[in-house]
């Protein structure tokens, strides 16, 4: 197995110009339109942007999970080397769960509501590794659970006995049940309220440290971000347009794109007046020739109407996709 | 001294618990008192977490339920009695903006039908010239025209322009309170800072009162002049907005604000301290204070009796606990 | 490295007409549809071109077989004057099903047709208001839909010995429970919408309410459950009928079903009499299944298959 090495850190994950396309009677949707970036060992990158721009299409891509009437057009995804795309349904099903787990959105409301916690973590298991002595897959979904934080009695309790938080948690725990090295979560806390958001966002913390896995988490909450992950890419309808260390976006973005949602973001600290934006985002069957964000974008000049601009390196570990620069 | 345009005097609304059903009782709201006064026109925040009854409260004032005990009143009259040509006036005084864009346009007809309903129910035009201004009007607050948008289908507008359209719709009418039930929470960031200018332009420059209901209490702290928030159906804490999330007394508003993700990467939440533990599932009729079981600083006397509201620092900011008795 | 935009090109142009725009252009619709207007056409048109006083008693030949049937030991050869053949009485085969056919149609569309309206305005009624009202009507509803509607037609069939119109009524009679039951609940789900709450808003009156916002909605399906009640409404005429129930004085379907059963008719080889009134009857059975399929389709995108988002 080659090992990706890019500045003395170990790539997990690479993807390489990734596209996905939903079909409609009137076009194709472009969901992802070559989306590249990297996951080094033991970091978690944060994959933000709003509705629509294709976060999720994106995880569910690398997964090949992405559903009819969407097909992946086009892309390669290494997983410690080996690529994804190329392996037949029976290799495919190894590297899922094993070496790649997904906590999908809205996981907590998919829990089979009349199978005990028990028997579901334990279905994951032996779904995978076969059939496990029963003293030892208890001690084990046991250990599990007390890693995400919840207590034992969990074990033999239904979904609908536990509260929101716990519920999440619970998935967690079935996401790391086989020791993968990359975790996916999307939206692992949208329906969350805010004290139990961050319960479950310390317990992911909590998660990645111990047990060293590599995280990508997907979402919309910039200041969730902020807590939480080491890089951030954003994406914008299908593109990525910036990756970069959490404290450089936060502190000195360059896409405009990322500056307007920065700017967005409403503070806790301090009452300022609100920056209005107009515009809309384009069809998503029709993208604009150019940049894919030229007709929302303050500084747009005639370049941007015609050229695409390429995601290059301006500065250590930070990719922009401009013609500013 | 004019009369408040709304007082709610001890509302409490328990569901369940009688004689021919199964369950426990649930109070969803208890004793909850507010003032709106006609001038100046004011946002008044509502919030809360999941649970915490500002939906019921929502649905209280809007009149699609009734309360257990306690009164409403609208300019002085209860509107439990309200009849006919009355009825008819709370109506369009008082109107709404609900969260979710998407469910509240009747999928069957075109976006100038919500208009139209209002404008023959209400009898605002007696043509249909007359008609389309007074909808042309109601767009330009919203930043829209009409040629733009009537003839569309639901479906086809975004979901941030349909939550506009429903502001205009609610500002046609000249309301003197606008009850928005989570306004922004299914927009994209980007555009919430839109909706919510719009909000305030309304508030100054058109004299009409909001009651802003929501669990982002990011938002609430940059356009909410006064805020009531709410635990378990009673108010934890109420006040002038700015001196309650920068100077929280409540111990539950103290952990709701200190859990709030700040979008700032050097300011990381503190995850030595521990955190109470979740919410049991509700269901039990408790005494005393709500909060007792998840409180660090609770007293054997704050679970005999619940901690009546008290005042601080003159008059602006209360608190229902009694560590500031 | 984020390439060209080349693949922008891979959209692909659409038909002009899809089935998002127009949906009412489902082909399970359209094909069912056609048939049962074919049924319908044949009973319009068809006295146009051939006497359908043979459908009476002693008007034809006895016992013929259709045209291109040679002479056997069972029955002389056929007679191009009396295409589809005759039955023992001299009726016309051709001349019974061109009336039968429209026939079975009448009594499913006032049976399903008044059970529906009936259906509608009690269901609405009970599912929007709720209330004593409710409890009331369901009540009622719930009790007559365990009544043996069969055992209790038969003996009112076999009493009054019903006309067509009259057999309608007395099947309308059974199947307004089903209606009301499924549209209380529509109304009972429809009812907490957005679009509803708006309009209570807007103030607009319960009836405004239930006619201009739910009922738009629920057409599609209001259409696909009266085509399967009219289904189900002509099995239950026809089934009287082949007991021997139905009237005597006009030619339909189960009558003429039940005659050749009394006349041995298949032990007589005389496939002709019984066979033809099947094939109609299938005709129009198929027909409206494939209108019901195809308007639940057009109600619940869901089940456009794969194709849909």
């Amino acid at each position: 197995m080659t090992v990706v090495r890019n500045d003395d850190w170990d790539v997990v994950l690479n993807v390489k110009n990734l596209r996905v396309h939903y079909a409609t009677p009137l076009g194709d949707v472009i969901a992802c339109n070559g989306v590249n970036f990297d996951v080094y060992r033991g970091e978690t990158l944060g994959l933000v942007g709003e509705s629509g721009c294709g976060k999720t299409t994106a995880a569910m891509g690398i997964l090949r999970l992405v559903p009819p009437p969407g097909r992946i057009v086009h892309g390669q995804v290494l997983l410690d080397g080996t690529d994804v795309m190329s392996l037949d349904e029976g290799e495919l099903r190894q590297v899922r769960w094993r070496q790649i787990a997904l906590i999908p959105q809205g996981a907590m409301n998919s829990l089979n509501p009349v199978m005990r916690i028990k028997n579901q973590i334990a279905d994951g298991i032996e779904t995978h590794e076969g059939r496990q002595p029963r003293a030892a897959l208890r001690e084990r979904i046991v250990e599990l659970l007390n890693t995400v934080g919840l207590p034992s009695r969990v074990y033999s309790m239904y979904p609908h006995e536990l509260s929101g938080g716990m519920k999440q948690r619970v998935c967690i725990a079935m996401a790391i049940a086989l020791h993968p090295s990359l975790v996916i979560a999307d939206e692992p806390t949208s329906a969350l309220d805010v004290v139990v958001q961050r319960v479950v966002a310390q317990t992911l913390l909590d998660v990645k440290e111990r047990l060293n896995v590599s995280m990508i988490l997907i979402g919309h909450d910039m200041g969730l971000q902020a807590q939480l992950v080491d890089r951030i890419a954003v994406m914008y309808a299908g593109n990525i347009v910036e990756i970069a260390p959490v404290k450089e976006i936060f502190g000195e973005s360059l896409h405009p794109y990322t500056q307007l949602l920065i700017e967005s973001i409403p503070s806790i600290k301090e009452r300022k007046p609100l920056k209005v934006t107009a515009g809309l985002t384009h069809d998503l069957r029709n993208p604009p020739p150019g940049c894919i964000f030229h007709p929302r974008c303050l500084y747009a000049m005639d370049r941007c109407r015609t050229d695409v601009p390429p995601l290059r390196e301006l500065a250590p570990k930070h990719r922009v996709a401009c013609h500013l620069y | 001294m004019s009369q408040p345009l709304m007082e709610i005097r001890n509302a409490t609304k328990i569901y369940g618990g009688g004689f021919l059903q199964s369950g426990d009782q649930v109070i969803a709201l208890q004793d909850f008192s507010l003032t709106i006064d006609e001038k100046p026109a004011m946002i008044t925040t509502i919030a809360g977490e999941s649970g915490s009854g500002k939906t019921t409260l929502a649905n209280l004032i809007l009149g699609f339920i009734s309360l257990t005990s306690g009164q409403i009143l609208y300019k002085g009259q209860d509107i439990a009695i309200l009849k006919g040509a009355q009825r008819f006036e709370y109506r369009r005084e008082v109107q709404a903006v609900f969260q979710d864009p998407y469910e509240v346009y009747n999928p069957f007809y075109r976006i100038k039908h919500i208009f139209d309903l209002v404008i023959k129910n209400f009898k605002l035009a007696r043509n249909k010239r007359k008609a389309r201004e007074v909808i042309e009007e109601a767009l330009k607050v919203v930043g829209m025209r009409g040629e733009e948008v009537l003839e569309k289908y639901p479906h086809q507008l975004s979901g941030g322009q349909r939550q506009r359209m429903m502001v205009a719709r609610a500002f046609m009418l000249q309301p003197r309170l606008i009850v928005a039930d989570e306004p922004v929470s299914m927009v994209d960031a980007s555009l919430r800072a839109m909706i919510l200018d719009i909000m305030l332009r309304m508030r100054d420059e058109h004299n009409i009162s909001f009651l802003y209901i929501t669990h982002d209490l990011s938002t609430a702290y940059q356009i909410g002049d006064q805020i009531y928030i709410l635990y378990q159906g009673i108010v934890a804490e109420k006040g002038d907005t700015a001196a309650v999330i920068e100077n929280p007394k409540h111990p539950y508003v103290q952990l709701l604000i200190s859990s709030i993700p700040v979008p700032d990467p050097s300011q990381r939440w503190d995850t030595n301290i521990s955190l109470p533990p979740e919410e049991e599932l509700r269901g039990q009729v408790k005494s005393g204070c709500r909060f007792y079981p998840r409180c660090p600083y609770r007293m054997d006397r704050c679970l005999i009796e619940r901690p009546p509201l008290c005042n601080i620092a003159g008059g602006a900011h209360a608190v229902a606990c009694y560590l500031y008795e | 490295m984020a390439t060209a935009t080349a693949e922008q090109t891979v959209a692909r142009k659409a038909p002009r007409i899809n089935l998002w725009d127009y949906p009412w252009l489902n082909p399970k619709l359209l094909m069912g549809g056609t048939l049962v207007i074919l049924i319908l056409v044949m009973g319009l048109i068809g006295p146009l071109f051939w006497d359908v006083t043979q459908a009476r008693v002693a008007t034809s030949p006895l016992n013929l077989p259709p045209f291109w049937m040679k002479e056997s030991d069972l029955h002389p050869p056929g007679d191009p004057a009396h295409p589809l053949g005759t039955d023992n009485s001299g009726r016309d085969m051709l001349a019974l099903i061109i009336t039968g056919g429209p026939s079975s149609l009448r009594v499913g569309f006032i049976a399903a047709g008044v059970g529906m309206t009936v259906g509608i305005i009690l269901g609405f009624t009970s599912g929007f208001l709720g209330g004593w009202v409710d409890n009331v009507i369901r009540t009622i509803g719930d009790a007559w839909v365990t009544v043996p509607s069969l055992a209790v037609l038969i003996v009112l069939a076999a009493y009054m010995r019903p006309t067509v119109t009259t057999m309608a009524f007395l099947l309308a009679a059974f199947s307004w429970a089903g209606p009301t039951r499924l549209i209380r609940a529509q109304a009972l789900s429809m009812r907490e919408q957005g679009y509803v709450r708006m309009a209570r808003l807007a103030g607009s009156s319960t009836i405004s309410i239930m006619f201009r916002e739910m009922m738009p909605n629920l057409l599609p399906y209001l259409a696909a459950s009266l085509a399967g009640n009219i289904s189900g409404a002509i099995l239950a005429a026809t089934g009287l009928e082949a007991l021997g129930l139905g009237p005597t004085r006009v030619p339909t379907l189960g009558m003429t079903i039940y005659y050749s059963i009394r006349a041995s008719a298949i032990l007589r080889g005389m496939w002709w009499w019984w066979g033809f009134p099947i094939v109609v009857l299938v005709v129009i059975f198929t027909g409206f299944f494939l209108v019901a399929i195809g308007l639940d389709e057009i109600a619940n995108p869901r089940l456009r298959g794969l194709q849909a988002t």
